[in-house]
């Protein structure tokens, strides 16, 4: 269960103000986001000010302050897929989702992320869902394979 | 079973000599990629194709999978061995044919490379023109070993560079080779390796750090990935060498979060490292004791300025200090840090194996060794290439890449992601040399070149770049948070046909001043491509303009 | 403790090893304007106000002289036409937040800056960090912090502490160039703890009215 694996994660880093990001990075793989009262916890235990654990939490993108959907689209837009098409199959994929990037909908469905060059740039433009490829596409190849995720 | 440490040069040797012993070179092996634009083609399922055909076949034929091999366009790639046969676009479907065929000693002629003009196919990878044309000294090997498999990479003849320095050099010795071979930094700096080394070493502080930057944040550069994803252990190698001559004690191997594969594999590198006992204490017997972790980004691109890396491994936000604190005399945690880029680490064993003289009779006078270059853009084979230093443009662009796709032509070609700049089709001679090409405008940077067609509109193009960066700003110094963010606003209405007189100006003003005073190289640099831009493609920029300012339509 | 002996704009000064280009010019009386620095925090080098021309072994930089330390023979100027421009526009990017501030006011006099180049944008704080790191530093609360990065870069005020700590202090108030710090304070009390002042205020028998800083704020 989700809140165990936090309270052993922080039992772990407790009292080592060096180890925040660790703590952190492994609280957002295991519960998908960051909930302020578990920020809260993690400032008191491994002794870090309340206003630093904000502070990373937002500056670095990996990290999401709100839920997180059942599913993360993820929409490459680093240079070469840039120039390959990527404008227009985001534009696509905004339509169909109904968000723009580091949004979630309201049924907590999909997630939407953009984000540079997850170095397969010969298969670009490409649409990651939950770590899957699919490259070389195109805006109207999209709507069929966000439709396939529930 | 677990392996009992090797504990001198001797028995390493001796293993080495048992795993050769016990491989047949005249056995057909299957070699799968999955590389990064390969897997996310499902190269899986391929591999998974070849191992159920082999399992049938007790033992005469065999199955690897294997790291990047560089033909990312034609994913997925197979190559079988012996005769490095190369089939492109391979799909499960074609597996029984391809066994079949190999089995048979023959050739499935429609997987084999075809030349799109002529016809003419090249079975041999010798023969394709796409490998043709390379010096593969690095990524060559990354065909012939499971990254997953520290025996492959002996097999190969891994960390006998290792032996050799730590057995019969000392660390002054090996400092002295890597300076004579005029290593330079290949992650952008281009800055000499061995002189850093060499500051490192000198630090007042015992306690030293040694770093592998693997970041590889520059957009369009994925050489580094494929470097460590497919043979983590040549970047290792470098790094214990390293950390010999420079007399540290523990190594970071600095990497994005975001790539499974290459966390899978780089963290088996280091469990069979240590099992092997070529990390740890004593190694090999030398007593020289090294340690390595790895450690992750967060998801930003300026956490691969080396200051800001080094604050992101004490658990600090990634905020970058001025250059003159240098980071070889106080960086992690103030100790002397000594941090390279995977690729400049990977040359490490060549030149202590083959030496100074001979990786300094490759390239060009000032610009030593091989350079790994990620083609992509509006090229017709885009991959990772291995060229030396000093080649022509015209020989990446054309000869290997195939020249521009869909028959376009080229209008300009992009180096160095956000931080670098676009140079016009009529330099396409120009050779790839770190000085030559800065002087150009165009900084080699990570090895990202990128082909823009006539199509591509390079106002767009600034404007994207600037875009990038600015979500990528730590946001501490005025000059980059504020400066980006007005060159940005201007750079928008210019694409939308909405400049006015005086805006290039202003940009201009703008560009000097953010390059002068950021803290850092990310906002000294930002202002890079629109340099360029203005130095070779202004009247694309002016005509954005005088057409508002005529009140016409637009131009494009 | 050894002694340097720099230049700076013409004038030979001495320095000791371990002081910035900052403390040795204002050690001898010449004056380089700042704006993120402040005598009881550490020198942050964010505003980039203090930039100066500094050439060393045959090369010439610019550098923040609030951070650069000083070294032997080194040759600085405090104004040039690069180093001006470079103050200049610094001030014009900072005036599309906080026009009206009179630390920037004042430098865009001397500089010749023109407070309507860039256009208005939303937010006035200009991001020196002064109220974060006084309460970092100096007040150890942490009350108030930076959130975000890059453009959306932001001071927040944390309203668990802010609660606690914040109506009984109020220094970072007059530290602030542009009044943002106030006006952060406040809109995080009405939207987390209205009300509370008044609860303190009854504890601590202080005035419920918070006179405004008379810091010129931006429309």
């Amino acid at each position: 269960m989700s809140e165990q694996k936090i309270a052993s994660i922080i039992a772990k880093y407790r009292g080592q103000p060096s180890s925040l990001i660790h703590a952190l990075v492994e609280i957002q793989h295991e519960n998908r986001w960051l909930p302020r009262e578990v920020m809260q916890e993690v400032a008191d235990a491994l002794e870090v000010p309340f206003a630093q654990v904000l502070q990373i939490a937002s500056f670095y993108k990996t990290f999401s302050l709100t839920p997180k959907g059942r599913h993360e689209v993820h929409v490459c837009t680093g240079m070469t897929c840039h120039l390959r098409g990527a404008p227009k199959l985001l534009a696509k994929v905004e339509e169909l989702t109904g968000l723009k990037a580091g949004e979630t909908d309201a049924e907590n469905r999909f997630t939407l992320d953009t984000g540079a060059c997850l170095g397969s740039c010969s298969i670009g433009p490409e649409l990651i869902v939950d770590g899957k490829h699919y490259g070389r596409m195109t805006p109207e190849k999209a709507e069929a394979v966000l439709k396939s995720y529930e | 079973m677990t392996m009992p440490k090797l504990q001198s040069a001797a028995e390493l040797e001796r293993y080495r000599a048992e795993i050769l012993a016990g491989r047949d070179p005249a056995l057909p092996c299957i070699a799968v990629c999955a590389g990064a634009a390969c897997d996310g083609m499902d190269s899986a399922a391929v591999a998974r194709a070849f191992l159920a055909e082999a399992a049938h076949l007790g033992g005469k034929l065999e199955v690897r999978t294997t790291g990047c091999h560089g033909y990312c366009e034609k994913g997925p790639n197979v190559v079988v061995t012996p005769g490095d046969i190369c089939y492109f676009e391979v799909a499960p479907a074609d597996v029984p044919e391809i066994v079949a065929a190999t089995l048979k000693g023959e050739v499935v002629e429609r997987l084999v490379y075809k030349d799109p003009v002529s016809g003419e196919k090249a079975v041999h990878m010798h023969e394709v023109p796409f490998y043709k044309h390379q010096m593969r000294l690095l990524i060559g090997d990354n065909p012939k070993i499971d990254p997953m498999k520290i025996d492959d990479y002996l097999a190969v003849g891994g960390y006998a560079a290792l032996v050799k320095a730590l057995t019969t050099m000392s660390p002054d010795q090996v400092l002295d080779e890597v300076k004579r071979a005029n290593l330079r930094g290949r992650g952008g700096g281009g800055f000499p390796a061995g002189a850093k080394w060499e500051t490192t070493k000198k630090a007042a502080d015992k306690t030293k750090y040694v770093i592998v930057n693997g970041h590889e944040g520059e957009s369009a550069a994925f050489m580094d990935r494929a470097m460590l994803t497919g043979n983590p252990h040549k970047i290792l190698e470098g790094l214990i060498i390293g950390a010999y001559a420079i007399g540290a004690q523990k190594g970071f191997m600095y990497t994005r979060h975001d790539m499974p594969l290459l966390e899978k594999h780089v963290r088996n590198a280091l469990a069979q490292a240590k099992e092997y006992g070529l990390l740890g204490e004593n190694i090999l017997g030398s007593g020289f004791d090294f340690e390595c972790e790895l450690h992750f980004d967060v998801g930003i691109f300026v956490s691969g300025e080396s200051s800001a890396l080094m604050r992101s491994i004490e658990g600090n936000p990634p905020e970058p200090r001025p250059k003159y604190i240098r980071t070889s005399v106080s960086g992690i945690w103030d100790k002397p840090s000594n941090l390279n880029n995977v690729e400049t680490w990977a040359n490490v064993p060549q030149i202590i194996n083959k030496g100074a003289d001979w990786f300094t009779s490759i390239g060009s006078e000032k610009s030593k060794g091989t350079k790994l270059i990620s083609l992509s853009g509006n090229v017709v084979n885009s991959g990772v290439v291995e060229v030396p230093l000093g080649t022509p443009l015209r020989t990446l662009v054309f000869d290997i890449g195939g020249g521009v796709r869909d028959g376009k032509t080229l209008k300009a070609i992009h180096f160095g992601g956000a931080m670098g700049g676009s140079i016009p089709a009529d330099l396409i001679d120009a050779p790839l040399d770190f000085d030559g090409m800065s002087k150009l405008g165009a900084p080699i940077g990570a090895g990202g070149l990128l082909l823009m067609d006539e199509d591509t509109d390079m106002v767009e193009v600034a404007r994207y770049l600037m875009d990038f960066l600015t979500k990528e700003s730590c946001g501490k110094c005025v000059p980059c948070r504020e400066g980006m963010a007005q060159m940005l606003h201007i750079l928008t209405k210019l694409t939308k046909g909405e400049g006015k007189p005086g805006d290039l100006e202003q940009l201009e003003d703008l560009a000097e001043v953010t390059g002068l005073s950021s803290l850092c190289a990310l906002g000294k640099t930002s202002a890079d491509p629109l340099k360029s831009m203005f130095r070779y493609f202004k009247p694309e920029y002016e005509s954005r303009i005088s057409v508002q300012a005529a009140g016409g339509s637009k131009a494009r | 403790m050894s002694e340097i002996l720099l230049t700076i704009d013409g004038k030979e000064v001495r320095a000791a090893t371990g002081m910035t280009v900052l403390q040795a010019a204002q050690q001898a009386d010449i004056h380089i304007p700042t704006l993120c620095e402040h005598e009881k925090l550490e020198s942050f080098g964010g505003c980039r106000l203090c930039t100066v021309e500094v050439e060393a072994r045959g090369k010439k930089s610019y550098v923040v002289s609030c951070l650069y330390p000083v070294e032997q023979d080194i040759v600085v100027r405090t104004r040039s036409e690069k180093v001006d421009k470079i103050r200049r526009v610094l001030v014009e990017e900072l005036m599309a937040h906080a026009p009206d501030a009179p630390e920037l006011v004042k430098l865009a006099e001397e500089y010749g800056a023109d407070r309507n180049r860039f256009e208005r944008a939303a937010s006035f704080c200009i991001l020196c960090g002064l109220c974060v790191r006084y309460c970092n530093e100096v007040k150890q609360k942490n009350a108030v912090g930076f959130i975000d990065n890059g453009p959306l870069k932001e001071i927040s005020f944390i309203p668990e502490i802010a609660a606690r700590e914040c109506w009984g202090c109020q220094e970072c108030f007059t530290i602030c160039p542009t009044s943002y710090a106030q006006a952060a304070y406040l809109l995080t009390e009405a939207l987390a703890f209205p009300g509370s002042r008044k609860v303190q205020a009854q504890k601590t028998h202080t005035p419920t009215i918070i006179p405004i800083i008379p810091v010129a704020m931006s429309g």
